[in-house]
């Protein structure tokens, strides 16, 4: 099993709840970090906390909500593809809207896929489920970048 | 200058001294030349008059050889300064006595000539013969007189002519220049108003009229026509003006439209982005908390099965129905706001293609039910194709729902001529509706069934009208309860 994290970038404690919830309830057990607005998800992939990391202890999958305190989703998915060593990283954008031009941006920017939450929990731990089979199982992840 | 660019007044003035002067000099030539031959007659008559009374006075001394009375008899003629010579000659021609005494042999003739009178070298000399009474010639006598006299008179009267022609020039002259002006003046007004007007272009001069005669009728012509140019110059003056106020008028309205309209839109546009934003949060923030509702109500249900019980969950499972519902009412009220406000890309559709398409997806949906579909071929519109998408995918999903009770359902989509124009349907003999309620179908929350007997939020068909307006068409529908109903709309 890929030991590979995820990481939730979600300022809703209870969607932060549900998330785990869902994620659990199917037995994906991989460390979940979450990072409560952007500037916490930039702090965790590119902060000096990060320098001290290791390359391979970037996570597997970031699922990123749009709407977020101080830097928001679409900044943090700027971001990631701007820098060589995140260039690659597997971004799913989890979020409650399904404005065309959320989702146009979202692509646009470099997102590898769009979830839209549904209001029925039932569906949503379906959605988790599958996404985190997708992600964790059957995605063949990208070589880690070497940095200079 | 040549005559014809004179002046007028001068033209007058030159015409009626020359026609004067004229007149004068012929009159003074007629009246000289009658006083010429009258003062010759006159001279003439004169002499011989005297020649006779010397001619009879001189009968004795020439009978009787009398030298000394002769003499004496012609030296009477003295008195007379302009007798210059006379000679009396006996019967044989030979001269008898002359006068004055001393005339010179060669200054008279020495012999007579022929009786009579006549003018020879400026002078007039006449031979009388000499008779007496009823008998015998007895000699003949000469007389020459000078002219002096006519020439005196006639020089006289020239110079009396020729002040006279002066003083009657002069006041035909003066006279001329007064009585020209009769003439000359209107037309001189009429020239002087002629150039005001062409070159000031001022149309109020008027030609001072002086008299009723010819002139007098073309001034009073020229001034009506004059009168007509004011009078249509200041017609087109006015219309002009009226025009440019009403222009002025207009383009002020039209400023203020424009000006309404840039507010207005500036509103709408304001409008949009506030109803934008809105939209936005209540897609991204309504629906957070439904979640959590849902979302925890479900843990409950299934954490906590056993201390709930029977009832609990039920009511827990009621939370999660009527929390779902809302989430579906908040996705249906987003379409209705994204219609509203989505831009239309018109294009060519084929709604049979759609309608199929959405007739397919509606039965892969509930696979267990049987509905005939009756779908016309090749029905086109112009129209933004996903849009159109959601009003036919609204009317056949609502034929869909309100078949479901109906044994044998049938859902047809096809066209009508509608006033000269295709207005499409869709029809179906489903549940139908009370034509009393035809105008509540369109508006949003409006329901006229219950969600116990069909499921809805009475959103769906104010979409659909939104876009059919939108896209500058009607929709109206038609139907009876539990007998179907029918759905046209125009593009």
């Amino acid at each position: 099993m890929n030991p590979g994290k995820i990481l939730l970038v979600e300022d809703n404690p209870d969607d932060v709840a549900l998330t785990l919830r869902a994620l659990k309830s199917h037995n994906i057990t991989n460390d979940v970090v979450v990072a409560q607005d952007g500037a916490q998800a930039l702090a965790y992939l590119f902060g000096t906390e990060r320098e001290r990391r290791a390359e391979q202890d970037l996570p597997a999958v970031v699922l990123l909500d749009l709407k977020l305190p101080k830097v928001n989703g679409m900044e943090v998915l700027q971001r990631i593809r701007a820098d060589e060593g995140t260039r690659l990283l597997p971004v799913v954008i989890l979020t409650s809207s399904d404005e065309e031009r959320d989702v146009i941006e979202g692509y646009s920017l470099g997102a590898n896929s769009y979830v839209r939450k549904p209001v029925d929990f039932v569906e949503f731990t379906q959605a988790a489920k599958q996404l985190g089979l997708y992600w964790l199982l059957m995605n063949q992840a990208p070589p880690v970048p070497r940095r200079p | 200058m040549a005559l014809r660019d004179w002046p007028i007044q001068q033209k007058l003035t030159a015409m009626l001294v020359l026609i004067s002067g004229l007149v004068l000099l012929l009159t003074a030539a007629a009246f000289a030349g009658y006083q010429y031959w009258s003062l010759r007659q006159r001279t003439l008559d004169a002499l011989s008059l005297r020649a006779r009374i010397i001619a009879a006075n001189s009968t004795a001394s020439l009978a009787f050889a009398n030298e000394a009375d002769a003499r004496e008899l012609l030296s009477a003629l003295r008195v007379d300064p302009h007798t210059v010579a006379a000679v009396l000659y006996d019967k044989r021609g030979h001269v008898f006595a002359a006068y004055p005494a001393n005339v010179a042999g060669d200054a008279v003739p020495a012999a007579p000539g022929a009786d009579g009178y006549r003018f020879e070298r400026g002078l007039l000399i006449g031979f009388q013969p000499v008779e007496e009474a009823g008998s015998q010639r007895l000699g003949t006598l000469y007389l020459a007189s000078d002219l002096k006299a006519i020439y005196d008179t006639f020089r006289l009267s020239g110079i009396i002519g020729l002040a006279v022609l002066a003083v009657a020039l002069l006041a035909a002259y003066l006279l001329s220049r007064m009585l020209q002006g009769t003439i000359s003046q209107p037309i001189l007004a009429l020239a002087e108003t002629a150039q005001a007007v062409s070159t000031r272009q001022d149309y109020s001069v008027r030609a001072p009229k002086v008299g009723e005669d010819e002139l007098g009728v073309l001034t009073d012509a020229f001034n009506q026509m004059l009168g007509r140019i004011e009078d249509q110059n200041r017609a087109l003056r006015e219309s002009k003006e009226g025009l440019e106020q009403r222009v002025a008028e207009r383009t002020h309205e039209l400023e203020e439209r424009n000006e309404a309209l840039r507010h207005n839109s500036a509103q709408l546009l304001a409008a949009n982005t506030e109803l934008d934003a809105f939209a936005y949060s209540v897609s991204h923030d309504l629906r957070a908390p439904l979640r959590s509702i849902d979302g925890f109500s479900q843990v409950l249900l299934e954490d906590y099965a056993v201390q709930l019980g029977e009832a609990g969950q039920d009511s827990l499972r009621r939370v999660r129905a009527a929390t779902q519902r809302m989430g579906i009412l908040i996705d249906d009220l987003l379409k209705l706001a994204r219609v509203t406000r989505a831009e239309i890309r018109a294009e060519a559709v084929d709604l049979s293609d759609l309608a199929r398409d959405i007739a397919a997806e509606l039965q892969r949906a509930t696979p267990e039910r049987l509905v005939e579909f009756k779908i016309a071929p090749q029905l086109r519109a112009r129209g933004d194709p996903r849009l159109l998408r959601v009003v036919l995918d609204n009317l056949l999903r609502n034929s869909w729902k309100y078949t479901a009770k109906q044994a044998r359902p049938r859902i047809e989509f096809g066209s009508v001529e509608e006033n000269g124009g295709q207005a499409f349907m869709v029809r179906d003999n489903g549940a139908g509706f009370d034509m009393k309620y035809a105008d509540k179908l369109f508006g949003v929350f409006q329901r006229l069934h219950s969600a116990a007997e069909f499921e809805g939020t009475g959103v769906g068909l104010a979409t659909v009208r939104r876009i059919i307006n939108r896209h500058g068409g009607r929709i109206w529908a038609e139907g009876a309860v539990d007998q179907g109903a029918t759905f046209y709309f125009t593009l």
